[in-house]
């Protein structure tokens, strides 16, 4: 433990509330000053001679494939597009670390367990020379766009002027958060220093928070565009074109996202160093941290699928043809892959677990269950997968009688599909709560009716989900089809819920039978993470292509038209090949990021190279 | 090292497998291109011609077909659209002004909330509030013409007279809007049968030339059973006569717009000399 003086204390005391204040100051610059986008909600009060001095704006341009500036052997619109993605990879990953450090520091300073401070500082280790990659890549999208796009670049920052303005002058306090946050972790610890220095990790949550929202509202005004008329004309209100009817679905998706991807992203950094250790000890470590990352990333990957048919559902309702576009036309086919990527994350992410039962010789209890659990997550992620439409040769079409086969093609609708995801997520959480009993035995006296209690509730929810899905899916109109969705989810959320509330107090004092052996793992179960970290990097970029792709030629829908030779909707294989591509520049980053954090802790022996200083 | 390949080479094992399962696990089909304005010729057109340039504009840049098919159910059909037109400015819950079926048609797609089919309004609004957009704006922007070709069409898929008149000249918005985008430079039509079959992508679906479609009819022998006035219907209106053992709606109906009339020609004379 650490004992600091009276004077350091004040002085870090001084430090800290200085820096507090100038980081409210920045904050509230930012977001209060009249006419900037949070002080908008004053406009209405302008006076006359303030309407009078009002800036006019122009319409969006209407531009012909000559306004777009082109360089012999570049496609524009691929370096945008990898430019853009690289950026994304980089900022969702640097922005969710910050998230789970905090908490895990958190949860280090409740515990007084070490081990969680030293995790939480490795793991922001790793995205420090991420967040180098981040910023080097946002600064090469701008100056694509500038350069490629200067027209759609000049009509963005006509309205988004202020919050680009704010959007930079906040990196300031972010980059000096983060590096005091690193740098003086160690200076910082202690009781008041400990506290000063998580406060900072919330304060470089916050802001990094902000700077996403900022960025999602540029990029949410391009499919559903607010603030402008018809035309394209700006109507001078910041706060609307901010607050347009896709910004807090995003919002909500990405941070769950980020956080997801964070979380696979540190767990390939474990398994990596888990593969590259020699000692018992430094596998033991690499094999914890890299099951809290799959932790974390299992944590929020099992309610993104409900923000993403909150987003989905909100694009329906903003416009019933861009929801269309999304998921009855030519996308309805990135669908079943997205099946395929979604699925390949949940048999990892499961695999992983049931591998890592085997760091307790309690677990064996549970190893005749495991088959069941694996037999009903494929069964579920088949049904997933199951196109509803067959693209069919004629001599087909006639066998078949029809575009739909007879048994196969009542699975391909979505009800099935919601029910096929809930069950998925319901059996992961059944892994999960077999992996947290591996090595444990509840000696609460009411143990038995507390399994009853859980068997009943998993039974019950998994009966009312199959009941609502073939209900809705195939005894009422078109309509009313995805009507079962919510009460699915909900049926899903109680049951996750209630279960870890009960598991949670039933295993309180639990006695331990087998201890958990940390490192006992197999080199296998390693690539289950990195299999996570790829098809998670994977499967961002393809829904990356098909968030922008729905706007289809449209900058802006509706408002700016796309006049590029670009301006078609490339198909999906060809999107494939961008994202593979990125997918693999992102992966060869990321790996020197890992090679960069490992060689900031190796030394070499210098002792003959350097002059001995004489007495 | 050796674990840095091991991983370096599963990771691009992966993402191999993502990519070769999405260009060859799945059908690729290629987006429509981004639809490009035309100047309407109005004042040469027959009814005909307006009839059918409603119906490319039904199917095409007025996306109608997007909610309006039968297998998505999120749209009332509207073959008989034209006929029930009357009953609907009868009915007490329409909150329209048109007075005769050329203005309820016109009206339902500029202002879709004047009458909601039951059953097709947005949730919680009791039928009282359309999903459809205003098609004359909201990037669809179907001009005033087009608007009425539209209801051209849809009178004569109703069976109905087709009353709506041919305008005179196309809107203003059309003229602008070839100002800012110039139609394309026609393009020298293709002198040879094989860079017409090419070109069209004949062989995709028909086993024709040296290409071998499997979903359409064979066409290697078509000049043996077929003359050439119905191999000339057969591209013109390919739903006209459709081959026994052939769904009907699967060959696109778009040949007599974008092949030249020497172009069409020249492909059923090289049809018919296939024996």
């Amino acid at each position: 433990m650490t004992i600091n003086s009276p004077r350091s204390n004040n002085r870090a005391r001084r430090v800290w509330l200085a820096f507090l204040c100038l980081s409210l100051l920045l904050i509230l610059f930012a977001i209060g000053l009249p006419g900037v986008d949070g002080g908008l909600a004053h406009a209405a009060e302008a006076s006359t001679s303030d309407v009078a001095d009002a800036p006019t704006y122009l319409p969006a341009p209407k531009l012909t494939a000559a306004d777009y500036p082109t360089i012999k052997g570049v496609n524009s619109r691929i370096a945008v597009w990898l430019a853009a993605q690289l950026h994304l990879w980089f900022a969702a990953f640097v922005l969710a670390v910050p998230i789970f450090v905090f908490i895990i520091e958190a949860i280090g300073m409740a515990t007084r367990d070490k081990r969680y401070d030293n995790m939480a500082y490795e793991f922001i280790k790793v995205s420090i020379t991420a967040y180098s990659f981040t910023a080097i890549l946002g600064g090469l999208l701008t100056f694509l766009l500038v350069l490629f796009y200067p027209h759609l670049f000049q009509y963005m920052s006509t309205i988004f002027k202020e919050s680009m303005f704010y959007y930079a002058l906040l990196f300031f306090l972010e980059s000096a958060t983060l590096y005091l946050y690193y740098y003086g972790w160690h200076w910082l610890q202690g009781e008041f220093r400990k506290w000063v220095h998580l406060s900072l990790g919330l304060l470089l949550n916050a802001v990094g928070t902000l700077l996403m929202f900022l960025a999602n509202a540029w990029v949410t005004f391009m499919m559903s565009p607010a603030g402008v008329d018809p035309a394209g004309v700006f109507s001078g209100d910041a706060w609307a074109a901010i607050h347009n009817f896709l910004w807090n679905p995003i919002n909500l998706h990405r941070v769950i996202a980020n956080i997801a991807y964070g979380g696979s992203i540190v767990g390939a950094y474990a398994a990596f160093k888990f593969l590259s250790a020699r000692k018992p000890e430094q596998r033991a470590h690499y094999d914890w941290m890299g099951y809290n990352a799959n932790f974390i990333a299992i944590s929020a990957l099992l309610p993104l699928p409900f923000a993403g048919y909150y987003l989905t559902a909100e694009i329906y309702a903003y416009s019933q043809q861009m929801g269309i576009t999304l998921m009855g036309g030519v996308f309805a086919w990135l669908f079943i892959i997205q099946a395929v990527l979604i699925g390949t994350l949940f048999l990892s992410a499961n695999y992983y677990l049931w591998c890592g039962m085997g760091r307790s010789d309690g677990a064996v209890r549970y190893h005749k269950y495991i088959k069941y659990l694996a037999i009903v997550i494929v069964g579920a992620f088949l049904v997933w997968f199951t196109p509803h439409t067959l693209v069919l040769t004629n001599e087909e079409l006639k066998a078949l009688g029809g575009p739909y086969h007879k048994y196969l093609g009542p699975l391909g609708i979505m009800p099935a599909k919601n029910t096929a995801v809930n069950i998925m997520i319901l059996f992961t959480t059944l892994s999960f709560i077999f992996y947290r009993r591996a090595n444990k035995v509840a000696t609460v006296s009411w143990a038995s009716a507390g399994n009853a209690i859980q068997i009943a509730l998993f039974t019950a929810g998994i009966l009312n989900i199959f009941f609502l899905g073939i209900y809705h899916g195939y005894f009422t109109n078109t309509v009313y089809k995805v009507a079962a969705s919510i009460p699915q989810v909900l049926t899903t959320l109680t049951i996750i819920v209630s279960s870890t509330i009960i598991d949670s107090l039933m295993y309180r004092g639990a006695k331990e039978v087998a201890p958990l052996h940390w490192g006992r793992v197999s080199d296998r179960s390693q690539y289950a993470l990195f299999l996570l970290a790829v098809a998670f990097t994977w499967l961002m970029g393809l829904m990356g292509y098909i968030r922008s792709g729905i706007r289809q030629h449209w900058h802006v829908t509706n408002v700016f038209r796309d006049a590029s030779p670009d301006a078609f909707t490339p198909g999906l294989g060809y999107a494939a090949n961008v994202v593979s591509v990125g997918t693999i520049l992102f992966m060869a980053m990321v790996i020197f990021v890992f090679w960069i954090a490992d060689v900031s802790g190796r030394k070499t022996p210098t002792d003959a190279y350097w002059k001995t200083p004489s007495a | 090292m050796k674990n840095f390949l091991k991983v370096l080479c599963f990771s691009l094992l992966v993402i191999t497998l993502f990519a070769g399962y999405a260009n060859y696990g799945i059908p690729q089909i290629e987006p429509a291109l981004p639809p490009v304005e035309e100047k309407l010729e109005l004042g040469t057109m027959t009814m005909e011609k307006f009839i059918k340039l409603g119906e490319r504009l039904y199917n095409g840049k007025g996306t109608c077909t997007l909610c309006h098919n039968p297998t998505g159910g999120r749209a009332p059909l509207l073959a008989s659209a034209a006929t029930v037109a009357a009953e609907r400015l009868q009915d007490t819950r329409y909150q329209g002004k048109a007075s005769s079926v050329v203005d309820y048609l016109y009206e339902s797609m500029v202002e879709p909330s004047a009458y909601v089919v039951s059953g097709f309004g947005k949730a919680g609004s009791n039928d009282t509030e359309s999903p459809m957009p205003n098609v004359a704006a909201n990037g669809i922007d179907l001009s005033d013409a087009e608007l009425k070709a539209i209801i051209a069409y849809l009178q004569d898929l109703a069976g109905a007279d087709v009353t709506v008149s041919i305008p005179t000249d196309a809107a203003p918005t059309e003229a602008k809007e070839e100002t800012a985008n110039p139609p394309p430079t026609p393009r020298t039509a293709l002198d040879t049968p094989a860079a017409i079959i090419a070109k069209f992508t004949c062989g995709a679906c028909h086993k024709v030339a040296d290409q071998v479609g499997a979903v359409g009819p064979d066409l290697t022998t078509i000049g043996a059973t077929r003359d050439k006035a119905y191999l000339r219907r057969s591209l013109l209106d390919p739903n006209a006569d459709a081959a026994a053992g052939f769904m009907a709606g699967m060959m696109p109906n778009i040949y007599s717009e974008q092949m030249s009339a020497k172009e069409l020609e020249m492909l059923v004379d090289y049809l018919a000399g296939l024996k």
